[in-house]
């Protein structure tokens, strides 16, 4: 495919329901092998994004274009050209693992000859060697994500679109799933992937973050770790941690404040004054501060920082 | 459209099919279970009616009477009585339908040459059965008049003479004027307009209940491609369970069929892509299994049983109720399936019937064609 041609190209792109609003004037590109991830909270507008882009669900206004074509007009050319795997899991669980890939390759129209090779390549990949007469349905749900994705792959297509496809899936299920989303991504296929989780989306070339219908940022992972937090970052560790981030809300020079596992990241303006003001500040609240320390950045900070800095314009607008 | 993925999804359906035990039951043993609850259940014969008896008398003459009753097939004298509370009893619970109570000078006045009554008592809580009881009680009770006549007028030295006319009924169609013939062939109508829409109503529906559905359309399939896909096993199906229940009819309940197969396979194809279509309509509208098949109970079954012509003649409804009817499929494959077993009549008097079912089946498949769109909503 020619390189200046964006694999997926979106431009004001608004869905509504009804009075509802789930996707509000986005617009993104995603070049040709490249791994795009779409991040954002549940009920962001992820899913109705991906299912514009796939011919399922008609825009309300705007463009979207995925390699080249409108999905609004030109919705089954667009079906040929991409693979799609929905939230749910979605193969027949009364077929067979085999019968799944043999039913999905007729959709897909892979030719005959060549049909027995690309099962072949599916249950390679999907390490189902073996269990190709095995019910779908008594799979576990990794190897029927990885089957779900083999038989989105039937076809060959330029462009995948994954939507949330390791929800509920284990962590090595979900590591071996990702590794196989890169070799894709090598072998020059765009991946399409929404997720929520933040380590997920490190694996990704850029992200878009969506936010209640809004895209609120853009960029590669590091871009957006150095852009988008507001000043610097601080690791607290201490005890309690509730009072603690209480407390630290309203501290001297502190920008936010938020709970990261047992710690919590405190964005201030200058790290290095900030360090023993912060240490002095706790001890007279009666917190016991056992660690404080400048960090950089991680994309779940950035996602915070952003949302919450979105919430506060929205809350903004309508106090005035 | 492609054929090779049409048969994909055919294929696939099949394998849904086989897999799934409600679907085997409802194709196999539907059917047969269909054919035999009604072909039994729904009996319009008047036959072994329970009848009590009060004889007042008790003379030779008025047993001899009460011994053609018992002689009747349609009637089965269980009790004789002594008194008038006990029948009342045995009507009042349904243990008898007739009761026929014989006068204390019923030989007397029978010798003497005078009229005598008899009297009937008739459980008329269902019409039908109650009229078809008066008339066959009178006939009985007039054989056996007509006998003392013809005795006394020997007796007496004269001349018997015949009744200047007397009807020679011949009953055409259905010898026995049995309703087996009548029912049964009625009842293959009843199981194609069920087993068609109901095995379809339910794979639209499921696919959407699953998930499946939101695949499926991402694929580049068409929705005629799946409509057709879909729809071909199941019209196999229904073609096959038609020869069942025809092939039951005619070996189990030894129903004649002298019509012509052409005629008989040609309308059942046709009814079979209205129901087929119909079901498909409602799985698209419905999205749910449970509703899908509600819908097309309503839509389907009660219209078949009902308005058919089934159990009621059309031409004996209220002309509202008949305008109707002629838009219940049902009622046009009715028409030929009977005539096809009964009469054998030829494919020009059906034709009508025969060119209703034709635009019905066009207009169906057109509809349903346009109501699956590929879009979730």
């Amino acid at each position: 495919m020619d390189n200046a041609v964006p694999s997926v190209f979106v431009k004001d792109l608004v869905r509504k329901f009804g009075d509802f609003v789930a996707v509000d004037h986005i617009s993104f590109e995603a070049q040709p092998g490249e791994i795009f991830g779409f991040l954002g909270p549940n009920g962001a507008g992820k899913s109705t994004t991906i299912r514009i882009l796939c011919g399922l669900l008609r825009p309300t206004s705007g463009e979207a274009m995925v390699a080249g074509l409108d999905v609004a007009r030109q919705s089954e050319a667009v079906r040929q050209k991409i693979g799609y795997m929905s939230q749910k899991f979605s193969l027949y669980n009364d077929l067979k693992v085999i019968e799944n890939i043999k039913f999905f390759a007729g959709m897909y129209s892979v030719p005959e000859p060549i049909i027995p090779e690309r099962a072949d390549w599916v249950l390679e990949m999907a390490g189902l060697k073996g269990r190709e007469s095995a019910l779908t349905g008594t799979l576990a749900t990794g190897w029927k994500q990885r089957l779900a994705l083999g038989c989105a792959l039937l076809h060959r297509p330029p462009i995948l679109f994954l939507d949330e496809p390791t929800s509920g899936v284990d962590p090595v299920s979900r590591r071996q799933f990702w590794e196989l989303i890169h070799r894709m991504a090598a072998d020059g296929v765009t991946v399409f992937v929404t997720t929520h989780y933040m380590d997920e989306a490190e694996y990704c070339a850029r992200l878009v973050l969506i936010y209640r219908g809004k895209v609120v940022a853009s960029g590669s992972p590091s871009e957006l770790k150095s852009g988008a937090v507001k000043g610097e970052l601080l690791l607290v560790e201490c005890e309690p941690l509730g009072k603690a981030l209480e407390v630290l809300q309203t501290g001297p020079s502190v920008l936010d404040a938020a709970i990261f596992g047992n710690a919590i990241h405190v964005v201030v303006t200058k790290a290095a004054e900030a360090v023993p003001d912060l240490t002095k500040y706790l001890a007279e609240h009666q917190i016991a501060v056992s660690k404080i320390e400048p960090i950089s950045p991680t994309l779940e900070d950035v996602f915070v920082a952003l949302t919450t800095r979105q919430a506060e314009s929205v809350e903004e607008k309508k106090v005035r | 459209m492609k054929l090779h993925r049409l048969a994909a999804i055919a294929i696939k359906e099949v394998l849904q099919i086989v897999r799934d035990a409600r679907s085997v039951g409802i194709v196999v043993a539907m059917p047969v279970a269909m054919m035999l609850v009604f072909g039994y259940g729904i009996s319009l014969d008047v036959k072994h009616m329970p009848v009590y008896v009060f004889d007042r008398e008790g003379s030779q003459q008025s047993q001899d009477l009460l011994k053609h009753f018992q002689a009747s097939e349609y009637f089965d004298v269980k009790k004789a009585v002594n008194n008038y509370p006990a029948l009342v009893r045995a009507l009042d619970n349904g243990i008898c339908r007739l009761a026929i109570v014989v006068p204390h000078d019923f030989s007397l006045k029978l010798n003497a040459g005078r009229q005598v009554s008899i009297q009937a008592l008739i459980d008329a809580t269902d019409s039908n059965t109650a009229n078809i009881a008066i008339a066959y009680s009178q006939a009985v009770i007039q054989a056996y008049s007509q006998r003392v006549q013809v005795d006394w007028i020997r007796r007496h030295g004269q001349k018997e003479i015949k009744p200047p006319i007397s009807v020679e009924a011949r009953t055409w169609f259905n010898e026995g004027l049995e309703s087996m013939p009548n029912i049964v062939p009625g009842v293959v109508v009843i199981v194609m307009a069920v087993i068609g829409v109901f095995l379809t109503a339910l794979t639209i529906a499921r696919e959407w209940e699953r998930g499946t559905m939101e695949q499926l359309i991402s694929t580049p399939v068409t929705e005629l491609e799946l409509m057709l896909g879909k729809l071909a096993p199941y019209f196999v199906i229904g073609m096959l369970d038609t020869c069942l229940c025809a092939g039951f009819g005619i070996l189990w309940f030894g129903v004649p069929f002298r019509g012509s197969w052409n005629v008989f396979f040609i309308s059942s194809a046709l009814f079979l892509i209205v129901v087929l279509s119909l079901g498909y309509f409602f799985s698209v509208v419905a999205k749910s299994q449970l509703a899908a098949s509600q819908i097309s109970l309503f839509a389907t079954f009660l219209p078949a049983f009902l308005l058919s012509g089934f159990l009621f003649p059309i031409d004996q409804m209220p002309v509202a109720i008949q305008a109707v009817t002629y838009f219940v499929p049902a009622r046009y494959y009715m028409e030929i399936i009977r005539n096809s077993f009964l009469k054998g009549s030829p494919i020009t008097i059906l034709l009508n019937e025969l060119l209703a079912l034709a635009f019905l089946s066009c207009l169906l498949v057109f509809v349903a064609t346009r109501i699956f769109k590929k879009k979730l909503t």
